[in-house]
């Protein structure tokens, strides 16, 4: 190709660009107009009351009332109680070293260099092995501190990774086996999924928590939260496993022939050509999926466990920080956002990039 | 043996006998199991206590009634609490996703940019703390002597929600409810009839011009005698007396999951407004259609149906979703199944009837869906998604 036939289309200049999407006609200039408006008033309102107008030391909790803003002291007084629950005050640091383990693992575990099976799994157990050691004690020292007296945001994490953790390999089990040639294996694990994605997960958490125990031996039981921990895992995996199915599916059944005729056995054809398509086609919905799982671990609450939304209702529950209802509930929130907020935007990310990859 | 496990045909076979067997055997277990925890604590099974009162009180009810009542009714009234809260909520919802989906998809980016914030923020906060917060806003409102009040006839306060409602008997408004919908099923049916003349033009605008009129005389021969048509909401001593109430707890609730569900059905309507070809748009234009009526006309009716499969879903989604009602204390029907099983303890039974409502509700919201889905597909014209 010379440079006489290689030509750049024509690109708008910026300020073009801005003059077309928002001073294309007077009506619109109108709406640009006010939509800043609106902006720029929602802006200054809440910077206003969340920062200008605001109290954030804990001793200066009597100005209050007349400073007109937010009042961070409760969250200066009590931001232990929402982030370590009843967790022993002189090991708190336990906790926190624990959430920053799990944090990295599941930021590490976004990383493409990560992205096996071996290299996951390692990772993950290597994470939540430590998180569990840090958490529970017993050992180098540590004092044991048993589940029951978890809680907070270590608690939130703690469900979320080991959801995810027990969860993962299930939905893949799930999805193969409803894709099985065997019809009866095949109808069963269809079976299996829609029952548990037709029901609320809350039911599906009361019955892990409430009901079990009538109708599992005793040795089976376990803790409460254990059992609360599986049902949630069952519910996820029946979820996820429909996200793999739908990446199996649209994989060409050229690649599995292929496998086929090259001789390859039942689960190398699994592990090294179907699997690995499965997921990249999926990859946005996986992830999806674990974004609607963090913050359905606020749900936990209603089944009676101290984690991150249940324990911030406390920190406003006595004396005189009653008030402050406001101020908890947007902290909280914002620790959601943050995290939610985050993970989507990484799928959007993926989803984005592997478009370009399909070309 | 060795011939049986020799062919792949009959390993196959046996594999699945045994696997069947083995839930089988799980399945037998548990059933063994809650026998004997039931004997135990010396509870009958089957369905008898539906016919026992239940005396114990709860928040809200769409129906009069009372603490003597049977378990029976009284889970009928939790479902229907369900249904009242779910239909609030999906319809605000609706209404919020069609506007958020129109805004995302504006030309004007600024004004594009306010339904990306609205989406963000409120889908990326869980639905429980949500609902936590507006409950707590609500209820700690002004009593009703210090209402907010809207030209005196709506007030907001710590109680709830008061409005004025038409003296009006029950059994009419299902009448005009039953109406609306005959006429609706009857417009096709009269299409085909007419084949398409202009008489059905006719008939279908009289129609239309009679439906109202019909309904507004079904509402005056109702009238409550000796009452105002109109009950207004009126302030006596403590609180209000006349109008009807909306509690904090149902409120709370509706907005919650109208905000919720308003992000992610903005979400799905914008998916569909931006699927619609390009090609389709510019054949309006070509056409010298105004760009009013190309939206109208074009990419309105080729989004609605291009969304509807993801709308089904995110409805069932939304009205699972409607559980998380108790944490703040709204009778629905997980409210009414879980009080029931403290006091009954009749545990098995009652988390059936509770599965079964909630497969009765999927499959609705699932046969209503498809039928529209099929009702307006337009021959030879597959949105792809």
């Amino acid at each position: 190709m010379t440079d006489a036939t290689y030509k750049l289309p024509p690109q708008t200049p910026f300020l073009r660009k801005i003059q077309n999407s928002l001073f294309s006609s007077p009506l619109n200039t109108l709406l640009s107009i006010a939509t800043a408006v609106f902006f720029i008033f929602i802006i200054v309102k809440f910077v206003d009351w969340a920062f200008l107008s605001s109290i954030w030391h804990a001793e200066d909790e009597p100005l209050c009332k007349e400073a007109g803003g937010a009042c961070w002291s409760v969250i200066d007084a009590r931001h232990r109680i929402i982030f370590f629950g009843l967790f022993p005050y002189e090991e708190h640091w336990r906790s926190t070293v624990a959430c920053a383990v799990m944090i990295t693992t599941i930021v590490a575990s976004c990383i493409p260099w990560f992205w096996s099976a071996a290299k996951l799994s390692t990772l993950w157990l290597l994470g939540f092995c430590t998180f569990y050691l840090l958490m529970h004690g017993g050992l180098f020292g540590l004092s044991v501190i048993t589940p029951e007296r978890w809680g907070g945001l270590a608690l939130t994490i703690f469900i979320f990774a080991a959801v995810s953790i027990i969860g993962m390999p299930l939905s893949i089990v799930l999805a193969l086996g409803r894709r099985s040639k065997l019809p009866v294996i095949a109808r069963l694990f269809g079976l299996f999924i829609d029952f548990f994605r037709s029901l609320p997960l809350l039911t599906i958490l009361f019955t892990a928590a409430v009901i079990t125990p009538f109708v599992l031996p005793g040795w089976l039981q376990g803790d409460k939260l254990y059992r609360v921990i599986v049902g949630f895992a069952i519910f996820f995996a029946c979820y996820q496993a429909e996200n793999i199915r739908a990446g199996l599916q649209a994989i060409p059944s050229g690649q599995d022939e292929a496998g086929l005729t090259l001789g390859l056995k039942y689960m190398q054809r699994v592990t090294r050509i179907q699997l690995p398509q499965a997921f990249r086609n999926s990859l946005p919905s996986i992830v999806n999926q674990f974004v609607i799982t963090f913050k359905e671990t606020s749900i936990v609450t209603i089944v009676g466990f101290f984690e991150i939304l249940a324990s911030g209702s406390a920190a406003f529950g006595t004396g005189k920080w009653t008030v402050y209802y406001i101020e908890v509930y947007v902290f909280i929130a914002t620790i959601y956002f943050i995290f939610v907020f985050s993970l989507s935007r990484y799928g959007a990310y993926l989803e984005r990039k592997l478009r370009v990859g399909h070309g | 043996m060795g011939s049986i496990l020799g062919s792949q045909k009959s390993r196959e076979i046996l594999f699945q006998a045994v696997v069947l067997s083995i839930v089988a055997a799980l399945l037998v277990t548990m059933v063994v199991n809650t026998r004997a925890s039931l004997e135990a604590q010396s509870l009958t099974t089957g369905f008898g206590f539906l016919e026992r009162s239940t005396g114990w009180d709860f928040s809200f009810s769409v129906l009069p009634y009372s603490i003597s009542d049977s378990y029976s009714k009284t889970i009928l009234i939790g479902f229907l609490n369900t249904l009242l809260l779910g239909f609030l909520g999906i319809s605000l919802a609706t209404l919020i996703g069609v506007a958020v989906g129109l805004i995302r998809t504006s030309k004007n980016g600024l004004f594009a940019l306010l339904g990306t914030v609205y989406v963000e923020t409120f889908r990326n906060v869980p639905l429980i703390l949500q609902a936590i917060f507006w409950y707590s806003i609500i209820s700690r409102l002004p009593r009703p002597k210090q209402a907010l009040s809207l030209g005196d006839t709506v007030f907001l306060s710590g109680r709830g929600l008061y409005f004025p409602v038409f003296n009006i008997a029950l059994w009419s408004v299902a009448l005009m409810l039953l109406l609306f919908i005959v006429w609706l099923f009857f417009l096709p049916w009269l299409r085909e009839r007419l084949n398409h003349s202009s008489s059905y033009h006719v008939v279908k605008r009289i129609g239309w011009l009679l439906l109202p009129i019909a309904m507004l005389v079904i509402g005056y021969l109702a009238r409550i005698p000796d009452t105002p048509l109109l009950d207004m909401p009126v302030l006596k001593g403590l609180n209000f007396k006349g109008g009807m109430r909306m509690p904090p707890e149902l409120s709370a609730l509706v907005i919650a999951i109208a905000l919720y569900g308003g992000a992610y059905i903005g979400e799905v309507f914008r998916a569909g407004l931006m699927s619609v070809p390009r090609g389709q748009i510019e054949a309006g234009f070509v056409n010298g259609l105004k760009p009013f009526h190309i939206f109208s006309r074009i990419r309105l009716p080729l989004a609605i149906r291009a969304v509807m499969p993801s709308l089904t879903n995110q409805y069932v989604q939304l009205m699972k979703a409607t559980t998380i009602g108790i944490v703040i204390g709204f009778s629905d029907l997980f409210m009414i199944i879980s009080t029931s099983i403290n006091q009954s303890g009749q545990t098995l039974e009652l988390l059936a009837i509770l599965m079964l409502g909630f497969l009765l509700i999927n499959l609705s919201i699932a046969f209503v869906m498809n039928s529209i889905n099929r009702k307006i597909a337009i021959k030879g014209y597959e949105v792809k998604d």
